[in-house]
């Protein structure tokens, strides 16, 4: 069994009088521990398909089972309880919250979730040591430069230790130099068994996956698994 | 969520705009204080009046000469029209009623008293030794007049502290003799001051004996009886006593009103009561307008965090966590605003108290529970709108916000 398994999905938004088509007739499975990329052209519908399989968003027709479960038909609440303790979202603008502090915006899931303070503070900590931002803990987003804001994001987004990591652009806002670093950054938690999918432009960040789907007009127009992604990825 | 951690999430997100906050809690401030400094206003003003009331003793019923209600036919009511006047006689007989244990009746008019050249114009209130002590006015040198008959006009006097000052300055002024009207009259005592007092001050006045005003006078009616009963529950029956003596008297028609202190307390209570209750609710009016703006802050700050809230809920927020957020940040401006506006309306009614020091201007209890619990009410009600809409965003909308 999959770990996603989406058929027959649908997504259509009503711009006043006209439909938009985001996504048409979309089936596709991807396995635990994938590492996909999401391409294509503006408007072919990759974060339709990023919010669907973020459960941010319902499709107006087909399924979605995610490890085993139909979760379209959950409610709003059930569906943030899954958001909670499966998804990780990684974001092109980082999106931490500005008035908390690093430690403490990756500590957000853990305070949703619900967990108690002293088992969360060694959490934080051990997530901190993990992607080199121990002496960051205290800054305010403001105060981090733009990869350190990214890992900040990242070390939030697997606080909770999802099974899959969704990342919309993830290096978009950063240079180059940066980029690849938290490209790297991903790519480990990949290889950590993780299910790493990304939406981006960027093909030379494309060509990374080991696997690729191509969108176009809201459809998949190919899907390429490469047996050497592995190879390039280590490299 | 905790609770601790909602709480913690909230204040954080108030202290994270610091002006808007000052503002929202300024506006609620303003409107408890109102109601608090308000308040303390009016239940002072009605704590001032009904204290100068009880001042003249809870258990005394005041007898005046006439009536003022309308009674039937009876035989009394041939034979003449006018009332009978209040006399000594009648003082002395209500005296005899078992609830009564005090008597003083009044004479009052006005004359001269002159000492040494020194001359005024002085109230000469005609009395008994028993009216120190049922007004519960105290003699700060020498005595009060002397306990004896009635009818007999003893040449002394008893004169109020202003008086003394103005008339004798440092010397004493026991045993002194001074001029009042064509009386010679030996100064037996001097009252202590009175201060301020809605009944009747006594600095001013020269007390005698009720029979040696009614000579100076030239009268033998009484301006009134001022009656002590047993204690307070004695009151009714007493009245009940002194009407049928008085009736027995004024052949058989109650020509006198009876007053006591209880019924002119109870008015004047309940009026200011209503007054007080008047204001408290006009003050209150503030407190919905602070409400309203605490609905416009906090949409403000749900627009104004558009892209957090979708954060969080890609975060796994559900729409209660985010509901519960808002209202707490809602909950917390009101109450912050609501303790400073209860510090502010006592500093106020501080001020009033230091302005006016007769006046005991104490916000009631219940206004103060009640300013604080409107506040805190309206500041919930009106942050549900918000919240709700908060919780009901969409989250992939809310995230293309910036």
């Amino acid at each position: 069994m999959a770990q996603i398994e989406l058929s027959g999905i649908e997504r259509i938004f009503r711009l006043g009088d006209s439909e938009v088509h985001a996504l048409r007739d979309l089936s596709v499975s991807i396995e635990a521990g994938e590492y996909v990329a999401v391409m294509g052209p503006s408007g072919s519908g990759k974060s339709t398909l990023l919010n669907l399989l973020g459960l941010l968003d319902r499709p107006d027709a087909g399924h979605y089972r995610l490890e085993g479960r139909d979760v379209t038909t959950l409610s709003a609440d059930e569906q943030a309880e899954v958001r909670r303790a499966r998804i990780g979202f990684v974001f092109q603008s980082f999106h931490l919250v500005p008035r908390l502090t690093a430690a403490e915006n990756i500590a957000l899931p853990l305070m949703l979730a619900g967990v108690a303070p002293a088992e969360r503070a060694s959490r934080v900590e051990r997530a901190l040591k993990d992607f080199g931002l121990e002496s960051r803990a205290g800054h305010r987003p403001e105060e981090l430069s733009g990869g350190q804001r990214q890992r900040v994001a990242i070390a939030r987004a697997t606080i909770m230790r999802p099974a899959m990591l969704l990342a919309d652009e993830p290096t978009g806002n950063l240079d180059r130099a940066t980029g690849q670093e938290v490209t790297a950054l991903l790519e480990a938690l990949n290889a950590g068994g993780t299910t790493l999918i990304v939406v981006t432009h960027d093909p030379s960040m494309g060509a990374r996956a080991r696997r690729q789907l191509l969108m176009e007009d809201g459809a998949l127009r190919q899907d390429v698994r490469r047996a050497d992604a592995a190879a390039t990825a280590a490299g | 969520m905790t609770p601790a951690d909602t709480l913690r999430f909230a204040s954080r997100a108030a202290l994270a705009y610091p002006l808007r906050t000052a503002l929202m809690v300024l506006a609620m401030a303003i409107g408890v204080a109102a109601v608090v400094v308000l308040t303390a206003l009016g239940d002072g003003a009605r704590r001032y009046v009904v204290g100068q009331f009880a001042s003249l003793g809870a258990n005394l019923v005041i007898v005046l000469p006439g009536r003022n209600q309308t009674g039937g036919v009876n035989a009394g009511s041939f034979v003449t029209s006018t009332p009978r006047d209040l006399t000594v006689a009648d003082a002395s007989a209500l005296l005899r009623a078992p609830l009564v244990t005090r008597v003083a009746p009044l004479s009052l008019g006005n004359s001269e008293i002159s000492v040494g050249g020194k001359l005024r114009e002085v109230l000469v209130l005609g009395t008994t030794a028993d009216y120190v002590d049922i007004r519960n006015y105290h003699v700060a040198a020498g005595q009060f007049l002397p306990r004896e008959d009635l009818g007999r006009a003893a040449a002394v006097a008893v004169i109020g502290d202003t008086l003394r000052r103005e008339l004798f300055g440092n010397e004493p002024a026991v045993g002194r003799m001074a001029r009042i009207g064509d009386h010679r009259l030996r100064v037996v005592g001097v009252m202590a001051p009175s201060g301020q007092g809605l009944g009747m001050n006594t600095d001013e006045i020269v007390i005698v004996p009720v029979a040696t005003a009614q000579a100076m006078f030239n009268t033998n009616t009484l301006f009134r009886i001022m009656v002590e009963v047993r204690n307070r529950e004695a009151i009714v029956p007493a009245q009940r006593e002194m009407e049928k003596i008085m009736r027995a008297r004024h052949e058989g028609e109650l020509d006198v009103t009876l007053i006591t202190q209880d019924a002119v307390l109870g008015t004047f209570d309940r009026i200011l009561g209503a007054l007080t209750l008047a204001v408290a609710g006009i003050a209150a009016i503030s407190l919905a307008v602070a409400g309203i703006l605490v609905m416009n802050v906090m949409l403000v700050a749900v627009t104004q965090r558009t892209g957090e809230i979708g954060l969080l809920k890609a975060l796994g927020a559900s729409g209660r966590h985010i509901r519960l957020a808002f209202l707490t940040e809602a909950a917390l401006l009101s109450l912050a605003g609501a303790f400073v506006g209860f510090a502010l309306g006592h500093l106020g009614a501080w001020g009033i108290r230091l302005t006016w020091p007769v006046l005991p201007a104490w916000p009631p209890q219940w206004a103060v529970i009640a300013a604080l619990g409107t506040a805190l009410t309206t500041g919930l009600l009106f942050g549900v709108m918000p919240a709700r809409r908060a919780a009901r965003l969409d989250p992939v909308q809310a995230l293309m916000k910036r």
